[in-house]
């Protein structure tokens, strides 16, 4: 299926000391997407709070046209979903915390679960700031899998609203693929070649994948691909970590399990260790 | 290469094989025959165990060049197993170990085909240093005293070194003889590799020691018409009827927990030896292939079941033999089959001369084994790269003396980890990451090179990731290792690097590791993460000039060449040349270098062969730029030894019209009809008149190397002469 833009945002906000630089970031992306953006607060409704956030959001230099904010009471996870379906959200964002002293970003467990309970797609803020980073480099999954296609449209199309310069297709291959164990240099000679292969017949699926994107969209973006032996979910985090690049794109996860918890897949590897800023596609074929 | 190609190579080198077999044989049965005596098992429980590790594993095998036998970690394991399982009995404690070796067996071969052969590098390396160490001391207490003639000394390892004051005091009033002739023999092993007599190198130094006393046994037999003053308990016994005084393995102990402490130990080591092992000997294959790991796991634990029920000790890969083997022209596991069937020949053949080997002469030979165990130069080494290393490495020692060589070895893993805490003071990095995947690998799509990334930490708790990573490059190609985003790299990871350098160095491909200098500087800890390439602390330590030095100076003035004293650890331009192929070099100095001509004079400290029969070695060597083409070509003088080795299959290019030429040089190469054209008379002329010097080309450059030391101020005057008038001759002739 087709990928129509993110027409709808929602943003859950509470007072915390990076509260500014949030709704900095998310009134810039709303006027970038050119869409609508809801804010809701879970929790208590004072005037005070009221008057501090119509004052913050007074000061954002870049606003969409359609701005709503709503109060709302309840259990924080419950609540913002319903709202997600309640206004047909179609992106929820999520600001990330940071771990002390160390340079690395991980959810915290609100976040952690709205993220795998989201109906719409999910963007994962690290860094949101007060000035505008560019968005220059997006890394996005290419891995076999029917939402993948969306996801891509969705890279290009983000790609096109915030004026990246570059995208890379990762393919993650996984190492039982290749089937060959290496032990010494016959197999070794026998598993490179097998490699190069799969290779080869991933660049042609991803090209394919990016042929049936129209050409409105791709034009004007350099893009890439990189294929990557490795263990799937795990080896695109660490890429776009290496790269530095500034978003990375994945497919939601098929309904996650419970033993997910314990057996990390795909997603769960970037949510416990977050490399950039991450955007996770809600396909509409995923129930 | 078809199959046809490959069966038509193997036949073309067998018989360099035998020939490689046969040297390989003449170390292994003194070392055989010692180790089995040390482990207080029958003599003859070593060769069965080199005899069916011989055969068995050369079928079905991984690896190329090694030769399996009885290893010399498992002497102490061993030992402690025939004394303490039979409750005092020896025979009986025999056949109990019999059992647990087959046990054993079966676990080597399980672990090989679970493909569990990277186990082996959960160990830290500086705690595997200190178990190697604990062994050597052990080994050398107790056969210290044998070697002095003395077998009633017993008592733990710790009392048994302190009684060898006591006991060199003693030996010459007891039986001064064979006291006499251990210690001759001792000395004989140390000095060996001083002596450079390539005719007197053709038979190892083991084998010396015993056809040397088996000589003196004869001296008194047959001149002197005495009876030798060996007493009997102090020479080999090996039963008249082997075949039917096969010894019955026993079970009983199946369940007892002693036995099955044995058991896991004796898998411990076997693994932990071979694995060394094979790696080592991988760097020096000539034909520089990579052994598959597991297959030879399966190989070796499939040997030591069959010898176990034999009656032989368990069969691990060893070094030393296997070092003997790359040097003798060794190419494939045939070697390995005949060293056994010499050893068999051996066996039948000279049964009468083996029982007059005395024991004091094999126990001189495991005592010099001991020593490069547990060699000072070890510990000084290690201290260089860090003190935390030492300490590890002493406390892994100690622990192993007192308690056991599991217990050892478990100490050594714990406090490695703790220093590793205490250094980086953060249990979060290691609890938290330990069970993560870190390593990331592709293949950049821009340039085809190998980018390897590393997360967290690296350390002995995890390489294993990183290396199964790398264990998938090619090593002919191009890898990048970053460490940038790695916050604790440790010695064992260091050293392992090191070991992919140098394969990946071998093959002309490229290995780097980026990352690591920045990281330094951003977090202060990374311990002796440069000092751990070890040839590096040498650099530095010559401050003044020798007089040696001096004069290179001052002959590089007089030529208008440029000196530099420094030491390279890396040195260039000398890959492709086949002398180095089985050698490793250490590292070059005293570079005289003439620019304009690409003349390079220096000297090179390298090492031929491993452990007890590694010998290291220093040369001063010659290189420069051809002006024409070459082919690929080694020209030396012809001796006994390279007779022997023509004998053996290797070429030797003979020309009818110049038969003084042929007679007095080998020479040898691939291309015949590319030599025969290049070798015209004026070139051979110019060779018939100067002096003679090992030269090799390897198609664009020629290496000339002088003694088998380095050379004196005038020997370089005549190599530089020489390379000049070669020049010109070569020039001429285009």
């Amino acid at each position: 299926m087709a990928f129509n833009s993110f027409k709808k945002l929602l943003f859950g906000f509470a007072f915390s000391p990076s509260l500014r630089a949030n709704v900095f970031e998310v009134t810039r992306l709303a006027s970038f997407f050119n869409a609508e953006l809801i804010f809701v607060h879970v929790g208590e409704k004072t005037t005070e709070k009221e008057t501090q956030f119509e004052a913050l959001l007074e000061k954002c230099p870049l606003k969409p046209n359609d701005i709503s904010v709503f109060w709302k009471e309840g259990e924080p996870i419950k609540t913002l979903a319903n709202s997600c379906e309640e206004f047909g959200v179609d992106l929820l964002l999520l600001g990330a915390l940071k771990r002390e002293n160390v340079v690395k970003y991980y959810l915290g467990s609100i976040a952690r679960k709205l993220t795998r309970e989201a109906p719409c797609s999910v963007l994962l803020m690290l860094k949101p700031s007060i000035e505008r980073i560019p968005c220059k480099h997006i890394v996005v999954n290419g891995f076999d899998s029917p939402q993948t296609q969306e996801t891509v449209e969705a890279a290009f199309s983000v790609g096109c609203a915030l004026s990246s310069e570059k995208i890379t297709l990762v393919e993650e291959i996984s190492e039982s693929r290749v089937a060959v164990s290496v032990d010494d240099d016959r197999s070794l000679r026998k598993a490179t070649l097998r490699k190069e292969k799969i290779d080869r017949e991933e660049k042609i699926r991803v090209t394919d994948i990016i042929k049936k994107i129209p050409l409105a969209k791709t034009k004007g973006l350099k893009w890439g691909t990189q294929s990557i032996f490795g263990s799937r979910g795990y080896s695109i985090g660490h890429y776009a970590r290496v790269v530095r690049a500034d978003l990375l794109i994945m497919n939601a996860q098929e309904k996650p399990r419970f033993y997910h918890r314990f057996f990390p897949k795909d997603l769960e590897h970037i949510l416990a260790e977050l490399p950039t800023d991450v955007l996770i596609i809600q396909s509409k074929n995923n129930g | 290469m078809g199959k046809k190609n490959t069966a038509l190579t193997f036949f073309k080198e067998l018989p360099q094989n035998i020939f490689s077999g046969f040297v390989v044989s003449l170390v292994a049965l003194p070392l055989a025959l010692g180790l089995a005596i040390a482990s207080e098992a029958p003599p003859l429980a070593g060769i069965i165990a080199a005899v069916v590790g011989g055969i068995v594993v050369a079928i079905f095998g991984g690896s190329h060049i090694t030769i399996s036998g009885p290893g010399n970690g498992l002497v102490i394991v061993l030992l402690a197993a025939i004394t303490s399982l039979g409750g005092g009995d020896l025979y009986q404690g025999y056949l109990f170990t019999l059992a647990a070796i087959i046990l054993s067996g079966g676990l080597l071969f399980l672990f090989g085909s679970l493909r569990l052969g990277a186990m082996s590098e959960f160990f830290p390396a500086s705690a595997l240093q200190g178990m190697l160490a604990a062994i050597g001391v052990g080994i050398l207490a107790k056969q210290f005293h044998v070697m002095l003639g003395l077998t009633s000394v017993s008592g733990d390892t710790i009392g048994q070194l302190m009684q060898i004051p006591d006991s060199l005091l003693l030996f010459l009033g007891f039986r001064p003889f064979a006291g006499i002739i251990g210690v001759i023999s001792l000395f004989f092993l140390f000095f060996y590799s001083k002596i450079r007599n390539p005719y007197f190198h053709l038979i190892p130094a083991p084998m010396w020691v015993v056809v040397g006393s088996i000589g003196i046994g004869y001296y008194y037999q047959l001149v002197l018409k005495e009876v030798v003053p060996i007493p009997p308990e102090l020479l080999i016994k090996i039963p008249a009827k082997i075949i039917s005084s096969l010894p019955r393995p026993n079970f009983e102990k199946l369940l007892d927990l002693d036995f099955l402490g044995v058991v896991v130990s004796i898998t411990l080591i076997a693994v932990i030896e071979s694995l060394l092992s094979i790696k080592a000997v991988d760097k020096l294959d000539l034909k520089k292939r990579r052994s598959n790991v597991n297959k030879d796991l399966r190989a070796l634990g499939l040997a030591s079941i069959v010898s176990g029920f034999l009656g032989g000790l368990n069969v691990v890969t060893v070094i030393a033999r296997s070092s003997v083997n790359a040097n003798n022209g060794g190419t494939n596991r045939s070697a390995n089959f005949f060293h056994a069937i010499f050893l068999v020949l051996f066996v039948v053949l000279l049964g009468d001369q083996i029982q007059r080997i005395p024991l004091t002469a094999l126990a001189a030979i495991l005592v010099f084994t001991g020593y490069k165990l547990a060699s000072p130069e070890n510990l000084v080494r290690i201290y260089k790269i860090g003190p935390e290393q030492a300490l590890i490495f002493i406390i892994t020692l100690v622990t192993t003396l007192f308690t056991s060589l599991v217990t050892g070895i478990v100490a050594g893993i714990l406090s490695t980890f703790i220093t590793h805490l205490f250094l980086r003071k953060s249990l979060y990095l290691f609890s938290l990451n330990v069970f993560k995947p870190n390593v990331l690998m592709y293949r950049e799509e821009r340039t085809g090179n190998y980018y390897v990334s590393v997360k967290n930490f690296c350390s002995f708790l995890n390489f294993y990731r990183l290396k199964l990573k790398l264990d998938q490059i090619p090593e002919s190609e191009h890898a990048i290792v970053d460490f940038s985003l790695c916050d604790f790299v440790d010695h064992t990871v260091m050293e392992g690097l090191y070991d992919y350098q140098r394969s990946f160095d071998r093959k002309n491909g490229l290995f780097e590791t980026i990352g690591l200098d920045i990281h330094a500087a951003q977090t202060q800890h990374p311990f002796a993460v440069r000092k751990s390439l070890p040839i590096n602390m040498l650099m530095g330590l010559k401050n003044s000039l020798t007089n040696r030095q001096k004069n290179l100076s001052d002959l590089a003035k007089q030529l208008s060449w440029e000196y530099l004293p420094k030491i390279n650890s890396n040195p260039k331009g000398i890959k492709g040349f086949l002398f180095f192929e089985s050698k490793v070099v250490n590292y070059s100095v005293n570079t005289l270098v003439h620019e304009k001509q690409k003349f390079r004079v220096f000297d090179l400290s390298y090492s031929e062969g491993a452990f007890i029969t590694k010998e290291d070695l220093k040369g001063t060597f010659l290189l420069f730029k051809s002006p024409v083409a070459l082919p690929v070509f080694v020209l030396d003088k012809e001796d006994f030894k390279t007779a022997l080795y023509q004998w053996a299959g290797f070429n030797d290019i003979n020309f009818k019209k110049h038969p003084d030429f042929s007679k007095r040089f080998h020479l040898s190469g691939n291309d015949h009809v590319e030599i025969k054209a290049l070798f015209n008379s004026d070139l051979i002329y110019f060779f018939e008149s100067h002096p003679i010097f090992h030269i090799e080309s390897n198609g664009k450059q020629l290496l000339i190397k002088g003694n088998d030391r380095l050379s004196g101020l005038q020997e370089i005057k005549i190599m530089v002469t020489f390379a000049k008038d070669l020049v010109n001759l070569l020039k001429k002739q285009k």
